[in-house]
């Protein structure tokens, strides 16, 4: 579904700031791969998800989805092929906008946009069922603006929205680290709940090892630019915890003390 | 200080009002344009000094050539359209800042409408040679169709902006990274939302031109602080008025209330025998007060001034 082929994107490149984010870096995802993305500050999980969606054009390296070469697209056009959903809450919704405008527009991600009316009576009926589906009572109150939701609110909002055009590709960047934890764990719950129902591919970075663990059928760790852990099926669901920070020091040759200094605890 | 208000005739202030409700549709009219970049995009647009006088020349120009008006108001709203799409090409293709992008155009344009205006300063209009469409001779006809006009524009911008495309022009200017994200070419919508912005403004200094009998190369200096004005004194009314029941329609037609309000406050100001060289200066003023105004309400829930004063619990 996905494949990334050899990878390189340097930040502020022959300046003392430089940064080489991504290193040769090639993943390959299959159709409903649901692949956790953990590694530090600095790792380079987040440029590997903005270089998929188009943030920025890459230094060298292919960018494929679905077979076709998504590489010289902006971000706008490969929209099409891909949900997102931010860490950010305030990021992923129009505030000033309704709750149902917004899955509008959600709908339409990468359709030409015409004169036509912008909601529609028969989606809106459909927008009041996938909303029931979160729990959140946010069925009945569907005219009312985003920027009075909660942040966690506003995440499952944006999940839905993420989904509700079947993307090929799903990308969750640390969507839950800015909820409590009790909110955290609603929304990823959601977040497996849409994967499977929809059968979505997808990538999430999380700084939560146990969410690593946890969620997925794949878990890749990365560190300094590259892809340094790389573990599926049987393999990942008996992971724990201190198997991977045993992996991570065989392979990145320097421990990690515990998980806090590295990543979050859960 | 008697004498003074002895002089102040209410039988003159009354007889001058219509007069303010027919300009201030016109104004009001130039507002709702305004609405488009100010509120809808986020962009402080300064190209609509120079473009409101596009439209004043260009409708000028072609009824002093025996162009029916209606057909000149077009044109004055396609070429206004089109000063707009250089401050939109100016911001997204070579990376000026939006309000620097306005300030050129606004700058060229002054160039630009001299030429329109075949090298001269003002041009005439006579109501008794040349079919206008609004006159400050017959001022109730002049309410009407201004109000007609802007009436019709509201209606088209409400359902412009409930369309898929006017939805996508709202998600950019209220959230960019969204409207990106969601395959939304956020430069194409600034380009198209500042065309459409002008076009409405040059449709209005169209109208003004044919409503005070002529089109004058300063004519539109300080319009974006009168439309300004009117946006926020709209917006300040109908909140208050109508509170959270204010919907779309409700925020612009409130728009085009604040140009009329806006203009009648004029009205009386003058009529306090203000100098009318200090119009500007007041006008200023009045829109400071106004944006300040939210900051304000906010500040006025909590503030460092405020915390410091209330006592600490349990001590």
């Amino acid at each position: 579904m996905l494949d990334i082929q050899h990878l390189y994107k340097t930040f502020n490149p022959g300046t003392i700031n430089e940064k080489k984010a991504l290193i040769d870096l090639s993943l390959h995802l299959n159709p409903c791969d649901f692949v956790t993305v953990i590694g530090g500050n600095g790792a380079g999980k987040s440029t590997l998800l903005n270089a998929v969606a188009g943030v920025w054009p890459v230094d060298q390296g292919r960018i494929l989805l679905d077979g076709k070469n998504v590489t010289p697209l902006p971000e706008h056009k490969r929209a099409v092929y891909i949900g997102r959903v931010f860490q950010d809450p305030i990021l992923g919704t129009a505030p000033n906008m309704q709750i149902e405008e917004n899955l509008a527009l959600a709908l339409r991600r990468g359709q030409h946009r015409g004169l036509r009316w912008g909601v529609t009576k028969k989606e809106r009926e459909e927008y009041r069922e996938r909303l029931k589906i979160l729990g959140l009572g946010l069925e009945d109150r569907m005219t009312v603006k985003v920027g009075l939701l909660s942040g966690g609110q506003r995440q499952a909002l944006t999940l839905l929205m993420a989904s509700l055009k079947k993307p090929k590709l799903l990308l969750l960047d640390e969507h839950t680290a800015a909820l409590d934890p009790v909110t955290a764990a609603k929304v990823l719950e959601l977040s497996d709940r849409i994967i499977a129902e929809n059968g979505l591919t997808a990538l999430m970075i999380t700084h939560n090892m146990t969410d690593a663990i946890r969620h997925g059928n794949r878990l890749i760790m990365m560190d300094e630019g590259r892809i340094i852990l790389d573990i599926e099926g049987e393999e990942k669901r008996k992971l724990t915890k201190r198997d991977l920070m045993e992996r991570f020091a065989a392979v990145a040759g320097y421990t990690l003390e515990n998980d806090q200094t590295l990543l979050t605890k859960d | 200080m008697e004498a003074y208000f002895a002089s102040l005739s209410f039988l003159k202030l009354l007889k001058n009002m219509p007069g303010g409700v027919a300009q201030g549709l016109i104004w009001g009219l130039m507002a709702l344009g305004i609405y488009i970049s100010f509120r809808l995009l986020d962009v402080a647009d300064l190209t609509v000094d120079g473009s409101f006088t596009t439209g004043g020349a260009c409708a000028a120009m072609l009824i002093l050539a025996g162009w029916p008006a209606w057909a000149a108001l077009l044109v004055a709203l396609v070429v206004g359209c089109a000063a707009g799409l250089v401050t939109g090409l100016l911001h997204t293709k070579l990376g000026i800042p939006a309000i620097l992008s306005g300030i050129l155009t606004q700058y060229a344009l002054y160039s630009i409408n001299l030429h329109i205006m075949g090298m001269s300063a003002n041009k005439a209009l006579n109501p008794d040679k040349n079919h206008l469409l609004l006159t400050s001779r017959y001022i109730p006809q002049a309410i009407l169709i201004g109000a007609a006009i802007v009436f019709v524009v509201i209606a088209l911008m409400y359902w412009y902006f409930g369309t898929e495309q006017g939805s996508a022009l709202r998600a950019t200017g209220n959230n960019p990274a969204l409207a990106r994200a969601l395959g939304i070419s956020i430069d194409n919508m600034k380009v198209l939302g500042l065309a459409l912005s002008n076009g409405i403004v040059a449709l209005a200094g169209g109208l003004m031109a044919q409503y005070q009998g002529f089109a004058d190369i300063n004519m539109g200096r300080g319009a974006i602080v009168i439309g300004l004005a009117a946006v926020i004194i709209g917006e300040v009314i109908g909140r208050a008025l109508l509170g959270k029941h204010l919907n779309f329609f409700g925020a612009l037609s409130f728009v085009a209330i604040g140009g009329v309000l806006y203009t009648l406050v004029m009205v009386i100001v003058l009529w306090l025998k203000l100098d009318s060289n200090d119009l500007k200066l007041f006008t200023a003023i009045i829109v400071a007060i106004f944006l300040a105004v939210p900051y304000f309400r906010d500040k006025a829930k909590t503030s460092f001034h405020k915390s410091a004063r209330r006592e600490v619990p349990h001590a």
